[in-house]
């Protein structure tokens, strides 16, 4: 018991990604109501982006600006040690997965739209009832 | 000049498909011609590529001088040169053959069309271009974007049947990013080359088979095999049937296509094929696939719904090839992924033709039709004969090796699944040509905006007609070349 418990809290950030993750999984797949659904697919989209962005943070460490590195962890001006600095590529890959993620919604929000329209109602069983007598 | 080329391949169609909406404000005859340049100009550019593959073996483009572990890395071989090839050859069939269909179809949105078209031929070509794990990402959700608008563009269900396939396209693409993110958190690089190079040392780890199953369990979502297709076969029946050809011929393919690339190049054959139950689970996979697929497909009543379950059956064809893990059964599912391409284009141009004759592709409606459209009947019928695999077309060939390859793996499950689904597609096609050959039209049927023309002849448009006659013969002349493909061009496969 005491060891699982260490094993979740060394690495916490990694269990409320996973808790997130399942959120959104149980809204894509459970929920009846179409908003709903999208709205689980952006919680899901979101854990993952913050992995990613979690994965480049690291202790002591500050923004990767070669001057601000250097002033703060006091290395010696002259040398640039990589230790000082969190890894940006993944949270540069991150705002293309941002871009993607917006999109996505956006997309899903206009079907979600047009599906009204259509129907008149967004709850997944009505919309079934109706195909089903038509 | 040829040193470009792979650029070309992504920005001419690109950029194409950004003025094309743009044009579409001022005038939209345009957006016609603009679209065929958009798909022109990177054929070409993939002939030379081929041909440059061919001779010299692998080309690599650095984009904008970026060196490979900064930027991004497009990298070309044998395996992909002729996916590319084949992308731009059925983009560039299906913007001849539908062209009636769109005007006929949305008048008001041929600009949104084209565009989105274009769009979605760059996001397969760069699926299949790049060698950086991250931009094939990227490019996967370009594609899935632009299919499900494309998709959302259809009548009755089809938002519906859209917005099922996104939900269900975004979990897979995510499974696949969160693998990248394994990969990329224990390597510290997303560039292909350089992962196969520094992932054999960390063949023991648990992250790395974790991120290897976290991509394929993506890729499967993303491939509709069997237990997770449900999205498919609606979201390509209610498609308007002037971009099926185009999504329903290319989107698995590519797929399919990433899973080899996945499996064989970021990761090595000996990595992946190493242990014998994923093997024969995965294997088992696609036979129920398979059988699943014909099943279901003899129990759809209308043509193009049929055609789904078929998609999902040769799915599983070449899932299964590739994980027999022998030579044969790579090089079948390889060569099933150009004769398929071929095959689905020629068979939705076919039903696409019907359709807008017909307003109704239901079976019933199908009767004295060979004597009402002869020749897309003709096309219908050859590219049956094809997915059955009658001789002398390609689809022959290909089950031929993925035969040899489950001999020689000793599945002979996976035989018996190909025996019965190639059974099956007998059934389904024979029973085509009994409804539409011997069963008389029923008397007095009004056919809808059909002009009656003597002879009792009514075909499609002259363009759609010619088009899908041409797919046909390409399913014949793709079978009698099977020696070329697999002699010269498959060859990644050592």
């Amino acid at each position: 018991m005491n060891d699982i418990l260490t094993l979740v809290i060394a690495k916490y950030n990694y269990w409320a990604f996973v808790v997130l993750m399942m959120i959104g999984l149980y809204g894509m797949i459970i929920k009846k109501n179409l908003v709903k659904k999208i709205i689980g697919m952006s919680i899901f989209q979101t854990a993952i982006i913050l992995f990613y962005v979690s994965i480049g943070a690291k202790e002591n460490a500050t923004i990767p600006i070669v001057a601000h590195g250097s002033e703060a962890a006091g290395h010696g001006s002259s040398t640039i040690q990589a230790i000082d600095y969190i890894n940006p590529l993944p949270h540069v890959l991150m705002l293309t997965a941002i871009v993607v993620s917006v999109a996505t919604l956006g997309v899903a929000l206009a079907l979600a739209i047009r599906i009204y329209r259509q129907y008149h109602t967004l709850e997944e069983d009505d919309i079934l009832s109706r195909i089903n007598q038509s | 000049m040829i040193h470009q080329y792979p650029a070309l391949i992504i920005t001419v169609p690109l950029i194409a498909a950004l003025l094309t909406v743009l044009v579409s404000w001022l005038n939209k005859k345009w957006c016609f011609p603009l679209a065929c340049i958009g798909i022109l100009i990177p054929l070409l550019a993939a002939v030379g590529l081929l041909l440059e593959v061919l001779e010299k073996g692998v080309v690599t483009y650095q984009l904008s001088g970026w060196r490979p572990p900064i930027g991004i890395e497009y990298r070309i071989d044998h395996l992909n040169a002729l996916v590319l090839l084949v992308i731009f050859s059925v983009a560039l069939l299906n913007l001849f053959g539908s062209r009636a269909k769109v005007l006929a179809e949305f008048p008001e949105k041929t600009g949104a069309f084209y565009g989105l078209s274009t769009l979605f031929v760059t996001g397969l070509a760069g699926i299949t271009i790049t060698g950086d794990a991250f931009n094939l990402y990227v490019l996967l959700e370009i594609t899935a974007l632009t299919g499900y608008a494309l998709i959302g563009m259809g009548d009755r269900h089809a938002p519906l049947a859209g917005l099922n396939y996104l939900i269900m396209g975004t979990i897979g693409a995510s499974f696949y990013l969160l693998g990248v993110g394994f990969l990329y958190l224990i390597t510290g690089t997303l560039n292909m080359a350089e992962l196969s190079v520094i992932l054999p040392d960390l063949y023991g780890s648990r992250v790395v088979i974790f991120a290897f199953f976290l991509c394929l369990i993506g890729l499967f979502i993303k491939m509709a095999l069997f237990p997770v297709h449900s999205w498919l076969p609606n979201a390509y029946a209610y498609m308007p049937t002037a971009a099926s050809g185009l999504v329903a011929a290319l989107t698995t393919k590519v797929m399919i296509y990433v899973m080899i690339r996945i499996s064989l190049s970021v990761f090595t054959p000996a990595f992946a094929f190493s242990s014998i139950l994923l093997k024969n689970a995965l294997v088992w996979l696609a036979v129920i696939s398979i059988v699943a697929g014909s099943i279901l497909a003899l129990a759809q009543k209308s043509l193009t719904r049929m055609l789904t379950f078929i998609i999902i059956a040769e799915v599983g064809y070449m899932v299964g090839g590739f994980w027999l893990g022998n030579r044969d059964g790579i090089t079948g599912a390889v060569l099933h992924i150009v004769n398929d391409a071929a095959m689905t284009l020629c068979l939705f141009l076919a039903v696409g033709s019907i359709r807008f004759r017909l307003n109704s592709d239901r079976l019933d409606d199908l009767r004295g039709l060979f004597r009402k459209m002869p020749y897309t009947m003709l096309a219908l019928i050859v590219g049956g004969f094809s997915i059955i695999g009658v001789p002398p077309s390609c689809g022959f060939f290909s089950k031929w090796y993925l035969i040899k390859g489950g001999l020689a793996a000793g599945s002979y499950e996976f035989v018996a699944a190909l025996l019965f689904s190639s059974l099956v597609n007998v059934i389904l096609f024979f029973r085509i040509i009994e409804i539409g050959f011997f069963n008389a039209p029923p008397p007095g049927q009004p056919v809808s905006h059909a002009q009656p023309i003597a002879g009792g002849i009514s075909e499609a448009p002259l363009g759609m007609v010619v088009i899908s006659l041409i797919s046909a013969t390409s399913l014949v002349i793709l079978g009698l070349s099977t020696n070329i493909l697999v002699g010269h061009m498959i060859r990644f496969i050592r």
